[in-house]
């Protein structure tokens, strides 16, 4: 890998193969920060986020909250005048910040995103009860008991099993990301 | 009967057991049969895609291809799928290299894709294939009086795919006035729900739903009609959290678009799962009482 990789065009080079044009078309204008329906709970707002990159603020990219608020609702992205895919680039930044082992870490999406790739590959599905403790922790003794007593409900009207499925042919399933990762096991 | 290769995706199997049933009911009112994909797996949801995009268009291309055996329009109840299932399909088409690279792992389950493949939101299926006059001939309880706020959210709509309306569409709103219903028009209607903030964020997840339930309760609906297991979970089963949160005290129900469909069709609404929501629907029940005409 070049040694002199700015972090900006270390970014860059993640959207290369993405939809839309490249933040550095940004015209900074904020139709997405105005859009954005997670911007007041957002360390940066998505239009400063990109200045930050911009200017290769890297550690204060990687420390900020805002691509794990994101909800992936797409609207910044169908307003932008510059044609920036914006929820992808939030996309990228929490893969980035994963890869990096970065990211603040009183976070939940980052242990929450790795349980969920973990079940998947014991399972084939999703299945909630099993991604529970890569998050319930975080919500304090109420928030726990809130969590168990839905849970309970949802069991009584029959919305939720008690065991997680499991897909028949789990071992082609295994085999094929292999082929994708050929390194390190999916267990 | 017309077929279709039918993704329920992993919410229909628990939380969101009500849509798989009154999809497969719905459906069958109207001449279709949604036929499930044999041993689909997770399409990945958002969170795979936080980790690793190329295993994520792994595990789609896996259910798209076991659809392409099939020779059948795949399609998803869930606007996450959906949206999971579309893009990868459009990938593959345009990126010769990853599309060969996917079948390279395919072949470990003697799959391959060649496509293109039909992609298929179940709300497409009713309104473009069946349409909005076929329907109305089937309808034998018109959701009359009913005002049902339509809630599209983002994943059927965004990203924008052609030059379809993305800020103010109307199929919806067509579809529930064909059942008999009035559709309620409010500024939310393609607003987020928060989806998988709910349990990554949830202070600013239930700020969302917040604001939805208030345009929706504003505008003096009934019920709000959803097209995606997320947005459904989020705005019913949280809705006692955001009472808790905000001091508010909705009890505003929240359906599948099946559900109602299916209730307009006549099944009869135990069959569509009515009855396993959180947020009562007993202020429906004239409704689902009303007698059957014609
Ligand atoms: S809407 Fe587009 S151009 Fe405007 S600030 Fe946001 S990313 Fe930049
Ligand atoms: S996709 Fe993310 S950043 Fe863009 S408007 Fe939605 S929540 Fe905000």
């Amino acid at each position: 890998m070049a040694a002199k990789l700015t972090f900006s065009k270390e970014i860059a080079n993640l959207l290369y193969a993405m939809h839309g044009n490249p933040i550095k078309d940004c015209i900074q204008c904020g139709t997405c920060s105005g859009t954005c329906p997670a911007v007041e709970f957002m360390d940066h707002s998505p239009r400063e986020l990109i200045a930050m990159i911009g200017a290769n603020l890297k550690d204060e990219v990687l420390h900020s909250n805002t691509y794990w608020s994101c909800a992936s609702c797409y609207y910044c992205n169908v307003r932008c005048p510059a044609g920036i895919d914006i929820a992808d680039l939030m996309y990228a930044l929490k893969r980035y910040s994963m890869w990096k082992d970065q990211y603040k870490k009183d976070l939940i999406g980052p242990k929450f995103s790795e349980s969920f790739v973990k079940m998947i590959m014991r399972t084939g599905r999703s299945f909630e009860p099993v991604l529970a403790p890569s998050y319930i922790f975080k919500y304090g003794t109420r928030g726990i008991i809130q969590e168990a007593q839905t849970a309970s409900a949802l069991v009584l009207k029959g919305r939720l099993p008690l065991l997680p499925k499991k897909i028949k042919r789990l071992e082609n399933l295994k085999r094929m990301v292999r082929r994708i990762i050929p390194i390190g096991e999916p267990s | 009967m017309k077929q279709y290769a039918y993704y329920p995706g992993c919410s229909l199997e628990s939380l969101a057991k009500s849509y798989h049933l009154s999809s497969i009911e719905a459906a069958r009112e109207l001449g279709l049969e949604l036929k499930e994909i044999e041993d689909w797996n997770c399409c990945g949801a958002t969170a795979y895609f936080h980790v690793d995009e190329l295993l994520a268009y792994t595990l789609v291309a896996r259910n798209l291809a076991l659809a392409e055996k099939e020779n059948l329009d795949f399609v998803a109840p869930c606007s996450g799928c959906y949206k999971n299932a579309y893009f990868t399909n459009d990938y593959l088409q345009q990126d010769p290299g990853l599309a060969e690279h996917i079948n390279f792992a395919l072949e470990e389950d003697n799959l391959h894709i060649s496509g293109p493949i039909n992609v298929r939101h179940l709300i497409e299926v009713f309104v473009e294939d069946v349409g909005f006059e076929e329907i109305k001939k089937h309808v034998s309880r018109p959701l009359k009086d009913l005002r049902v706020a339509p809630y599209y959210g983002c994943q059927l709509l965004r990203p924008k795919k052609d030059s379809e309306d993305v800020e103010n569409p109307q199929f919806f709103e067509d579809l529930l006035s064909a059942i008999g219903s009035d559709p309620v028009e409010y500024g939310s209607k393609t607003h987020c729900c928060g989806s998988s903030l709910i349990i990554t964020n949830r202070e600013a997840a239930l700020d969302m739903v917040y604001k939805l339930l208030q345009d929706a309760a504003n505008r003096e609906a009934d019920v709000i009609a959803t097209i995606c297991p997320l947005c459904n979970v989020n705005l019913e089963l949280y809705q006692k959290q955001v009472n808790r949160e905000f001091g508010t005290d909705f009890s505003m129900p929240v359906m599948y678009f099946t559900q109602l469909l299916g209730l307009a069709l006549g099944v009869e609404p135990g069959r569509l799962g009515i009855g396993k929501d959180f947020v009562s629907t007993d202020s429906m029940q004239f409704i689902m009482q009303n007698p059957q005409s014609s």
